[in-house]
């Protein structure tokens, strides 16, 4: 007993101390690093691998067809969150010291919201693609913040609009009746005030119900959709909720076709183990899905032809997977932006990347130059408009596969740019501290 | 050898009820806290304070807290989570209404706060015993779950439900960076402790082992279980209160409800049990355990995984992690259920034997 | 009149589902006096086991028959289970006789974090299809006396039947067969049985391999309902209510406490809910199951706890 303790106590401490050694201070930085914060385990776990794994692959890509970006090869570690806050802001302290550090992609909204607060001070941009906080789409605001090609506000926008398009006009949604089934956490709840704002312009009802987290058991929630008979159910789920949800609406009757899920609740996982029973089913799409893109089918090649890839085969292409991809090249581009103007060929800072990511100016031709051609629309970030571009389409489940059954919409910003104007100022003055200079802007 | 009370005689009663009497333990103390107060500052690196020690001495905080109501009063309990929420969302809203309000007074208020809800959700302990009050402690869980996200009120009408503080200071000097933090954390701990190794010294804390012994014994001697057991829920509710939060404002920073779910109490009845029931050094063992765990099983499986050649994915150290501190737990329990304190005390008799075995 | 009537027997049925994880609890605590908190954990191994057995068998050997595949696969996934009662009963419980209650749970939830661990390196962390062939689509009934009809869901339906089956067995079981009885002399008094020649460790390993079979059977309801994912896990603390309301130590307090705990559940949600936002039906079980515990300490029909002084 004695001696097992000893080889306890010394095995505690081995480990306690290459915990402490294990984080080399390497002098200079020789390669771009970047970190993937993902989750692979816990009930988010089948929507948050095809992320990360396409996030990776991208990366691989780079090195492997382009020897990294003029030159300079990237370096990424994975760090498991598992979706909880407190892992992700270890993770966060853990790898936001390694040399080359560029940018950081929480894939969580409470991840995002514990980290902006920690980017101001240690100067490391956040990418949050079409989740995190909608307000920081105010780049005067949200210096390190970037929501780029949508947020939780403009995705409810763009569904309230399909709906207006469906019924022939937005005037003709007064005296429906919409329901909104959401997550019960600061990601589903982020959408309520631009539902609600826009329940009052077009005079429909917006019924609002919750399914607590992770919404493995929904048959309250399905119940109270079948009592009020509405008109249209919005999904806002994440994860396992997702899946849940259309296996309830079909064990409930409800019309699979009437019901409009956000770009997070619209994907592979979601819906294949429904199959049939998710037939009409549709969803919002940021992003295409398929192997066509070239981009696609150079990572099929340099990639995955070399055993290399991140993760199964078939899963290369999937909506998910591709928005990692996207992630990745955004990061990417951002960096060969900062390099343009501080430096081509050396390892950029975060401030410099930051700089790089607000000043991203893709157009359709260099999309195409990339291999992107259709996957995304063009995007070009600014000082003041940190999300660059605000189209989303419709996309519908067939039972076997997504097919788009709309154009794209733009959110209004109208409507939108107020409600953010307001919520930026309002952060602003909590914290007290003032919207940058136009000054600020050129560094 | 070394540790001997030879020599060493009291002449006051006051002298010999000191918490360290032996001159020995008393240097071992001052050394150690000089060591934590001055020499950690200067070795630590930024990452090890906010990773590892801030972490550490906040779940130490919370862990005390429970051990107060789970070791010395014998009532089991799985909504530690909760009260750290209510202490949380309590300073926030003290914090944010009252402009001006220093840290540490919110932090207190926060504190109330959390006994309040404590004794409220204590109440069932007078009826209920055993394993039922502590899944029915579970029901204080799930209520303050959903009290955070649906009473838009109590996260100050915030549309996503999330909430963040920033500027804090104490006494006018501010609390942002690792090392300040850190010395706050520290300070808070060592005070709370101090106290509450008195009160469990005291004749309250007698009261308390007596309801944990034979509760209907100590009736028949005439403690009042009510008072004994809303007792230790208040003082439980209030440490676990302010640990909390000190979690949300110094180690978050910004925070949802999902940050105090059952996991977080779960963790603390770990620590709890893994470092000693009943002992108010058992749950500074045990929270360094179930804190640096993790992080230590991260790191050092792909180094180890390395040395034997081979790259392992991040999912499968994740689960391993999961796998090795299952194991680690239910091993430490078979080997030493009193906890990682029997094993102290243990030490410290074979220690003041030495050399001789016996 | 119609809703309510739904909203009633939706609430009866999934009740039902609860008891069925419930009745693991209560038979693990009846014979050996642990209160397992890796129960959840186990509903999800045996889901996962059943899910990428069914998957896997059928590439193996080239059955077609969906029925046969899935009878196959439960066999292998009850014999998974009876492996891990027994790794369980060796490396663990043998150790800990005699511990108190929360080192034994202490215990429990350790072994809850190595399944749940193990259970995903072996099956993996996606969402795992389990058919077994049940209905997917509503039913309504009483057409005539309600416009609209009552909506029942079969699925549901069909999992009552089996868990209100699956108690009948195990009443029998411990009722008439002389292992039943063994267990019931081992859940009175150990060192009783223990001086009457019952084996105790193997008394044990026999209790969780039939806890194993039932949240095997459970984990299949569950996962052909809702899909086979790390999640199912979480199931068990829906479930907890339900096994102190009725009781820890009756198998019919698992069932009436399910049903109760279901329609108070779905009720208070549907109808409570609204008024304040809903979400509440997690935290209303609870305080349902706590309002009923102040009445009857030891739950509906559970032992009365008798101390001695």
């Amino acid at each position: 007993m004695k001696i097992r303790d000893l080889i306890l106590a010394v095995a505690a401490l081995a480990a306690a101390a290459s915990s402490l050694i294990a984080t080399p201070v390497q002098a200079q930085a020789k390669e771009q690093f970047f970190p993937l914060l993902s989750y692979r385990t816990g009930p988010y776990a089948p929507n948050g691998i095809p992320w990360a794994n396409g996030k990776q692959d991208y990366l691989k890509l780079i090195n492997a067809r382009d020897g990294g970006i003029n030159g300079v090869k990237l370096t990424y570690e994975e760090c498991e969150t598992g979706y909880a806050t407190d892992r992700g802001v270890e993770c966060y302290e853990r790898l936001k010291g390694r040399p080359g550090v560029a940018l950081f992609d929480p894939q969580a909204t409470g991840i995002t919201f514990a980290l902006t607060e920690k980017v101001t001070t240690d100067k490391v941009p956040l990418i949050t693609l079409g989740y995190g906080l909608s307000i920081a789409q105010d780049g005067l605001a949200f210096k390190w913040n970037f929501p780029l090609m949508g947020s939780y506000w403009t995705g409810a926008d763009i569904l309230v609009q399909h709906l207006g398009k469906k019924e022939g006009g937005l005037d003709k949604l007064k005296g429906k009746k919409i329901a909104l089934v959401y997550h019960d956490s600061p990601f589903g709840k982020e959408p309520i005030p631009v539902l609600q704002e826009r329940a009052k312009m077009h005079g429909f009802e917006l019924q609002l119900i919750p399914v607590t987290a992770p919404g493995v058991e929904q048959k309250s929630a399905w119940l109270q959709v079948r009592q009020s008979r509405p008109d249209y159910v919005m999904l806002w789920g994440w994860g396992v909720m997702n899946s849940t949800a259309l296996k309830e609406a079909q064990a409930t009757g409800y019309p699979r076709d009437k019901m409009y899920g956000v770009w997070w609740a619209g994907a592979e996982p979601d819906v294949k183990d429904v199959g049939e029973g998710a037939k009409g089913y549709n969803a919002l799409a940021l992003n295409t899905s398929g192997t066509q893109p070239k981009v696609i089918q150079d990572i099929l090649k340099y990639v995955h032809g070399k055993s290399q890839g991140s993760g199964p085969k078939d899963e290369v292409g999937q909506v998910l997977y591709t928005r990692g991809v996207i992630i990745s090249m955004l990061g990417v581009e951002a960096v060969r932006r900062a390099q343009e103007r501080f430096g081509k060929g050396k390892v950029m800072t975060g401030e410099q990347v930051r700089w790089g990511l607000e000043n991203l100016a893709l157009d359709q031709k260099r999309l195409d130059a990339m291999g992107f051609t259709g996957i995304m629309q063009p995007l070009s970030t600014s000082c003041a408009d940190h999300m660059g571009s605000t189209a989303a389409r419709v996309q519908t489940w067939d039972g076997s596969k997504w097919s788009f059954t709309s154009d794209f919409i733009q959110a209004d910003e109208q409507i939108l740019k107020p409600m953010v104007k307001a919520g930026a100022d309002k952060y602003l003055a909590d914290k007290k501290m003032t919207r940058r200079t136009p000054a600020d802007c050129q560094s | 050898m070394f540790y001997r009370e030879n020599g060493q005689f009291k002449t006051s009663y006051r002298a010999d009820q000191q918490i360290l009497p032996i001159r020995q333990d008393q240097v071992f103390m001052a050394i150690l806290l000089v060591f934590a107060f001055a020499v950690v500052p200067m070795l630590a690196t930024d990452y090890f304070f906010r990773a590892i020690l801030i972490p550490f001495l906040i779940m130490s905080l919370a862990a005390l807290g429970v051990n107060i109501l789970v070791g010395y009063c014998g009532q089991i309990s799985l909504g530690s989570g909760a009260f750290m929420a209510v202490g949380a969302y309590g300073a926030y809203n003290f914090f944010v209404r009252i402009p001006g309000l220093p840290l540490i007074p919110a932090l207190i208020l926060g504190g109330l706060c959390a006994t309040a809800f404590g004794i409220l959700f204590g109440l069932p302990s007078l009826r209920v015993k055993g394993l039922y009050l502590a899944v029915a402690t579970l029901a204080a869980q799930f209520f303050s779950d959903w009290m955070f996200l649906r009473i838009k009120w109590l996260t100050n009408d915030s549309p996503s439900g999330s909430v963040s503080v920033s500027e804090l200071q104490v006494l006018g000097l501010p609390i942002d960076s690792a090392v300040s933090k850190y010395w706050l954390c520290l300070s808070v701990l060592a005070v709370i402790a101090l106290l509450a190794k008195n009160l469990v010294r005291s004749a309250v804390g007698r009261e308390w082992m007596a309801i944990r012994d034979m509760d209907v014994a100590a009736a028949v001697i005439g403690i009042r279980p009510m008072y004994a057991k809303l007792s230790a829920f208040a003082v439980s509710s209030f440490i676990v209160g302010v640990a909390g939060g000190l979690w949300a404002f110094i180690y978050l920073g910004a925070w949802e409800p999902a940050a105090f779910s059952v996991d977080i109490s779960f963790r603390l009845l770990f620590m709890v049990i893994i470092g000693g029931l009943g002992s108010i050094l058992g749950g500074f063992l045990g929270a360094a355990f179930i804190t640096l765990l993790p992080i230590a099983l991260s790191q050092a499986l792909p180094a180890i995984a390395g040395l034997a050649g081979f790259e392992i994915s991040t999912v499968v150290v994740s689960h391993s992690e999961l796998m090795i501190f299952g194991a680690l737990i239910v091993w430490f329990l078979i080997v030493e259920p009193h906890g990682l304190a029997r094993l102290w005390s243990v030490t410290k008799q074979k220690l003041r034997l030495w050399p001789f075995p016996h | 009149m119609a809703f309510f009537l739904e909203t009633l027997l939706g609430g009866l049925m999934a009740g039902m589902l609860y008891s069925l994880v419930a009745l693991g609890f209560v038979l693990i605590f009846k014979a050996s006096g642990v209160f397992n908190f890796a129960q959840g954990a186990m509903v999800l191994f045996g889901a996962l086991a059943m899910a990428r057995f069914s998957e896997w068998i059928p590439v193996w050997t080239g059955i077609d028959s969906l029925w046969l595949a899935n009878l196959l696969a439960f066999a292998v996934a009850a014999v998974v289970m009876f492996v891990v009662a027994w790794a369980v009963e060796y490396l663990v419980l043998r150790h800990l006789v005699n511990q108190e209650g929360a080192t034994l749970l202490m215990a429990t939830l350790g072994i809850a974090y190595f399944l749940e661990g193990l259970g995903q390196t072996l099956f993996g962390s996606n969402i795992y299809k389990i058919d077994i062939g049940m209905p997917k689509d509503p039913v309504f009934i009483l057409d005539n006396l309600f416009p609209g009809g009552v909506l029942i869901n079969k699925e549901d339906l069909y999992a009552a039947l089996i868990a209100a089956a699956m108690v009948a067995l195990l009443t029998v079981f411990f009722q008439k067969t002389s292992t039943g009885r063994a267990l019931r002399a081992v859940a009175d008094d150990h060192q009783a049985a223990q001086s009457i020649g019952i084996p105790l460790n193997r008394i044990w390993v026999i209790v969780w391999c039939v806890a194993g079979v039932v949240a095997l059977v459970a984990g299949m309801i569950w996962g052909s309902k809702l899909g086979v994912q790390f999640s199912l896990a979480t199931v068990a603390l829906r479930a907890l209510p339900v096994v102190i309301l009725g009781g820890l130590t009756s198998v019919p307090g698992a069932i009436i406490g399910g049903l109760i705990i279901g329609v108070g559940e779905k009720l208070s949600e549907v109808y409570l809910g609204s008024y304040v936002g809903g979400g509440i039906e997690i935290w209303f079980a609870y305080v349902l199951a706590l309002g009923f515990l102040l009445i009857r300490p030891q739950g509906l029909f559970g032992e009365k706890i008798i101390d001695r002084v």
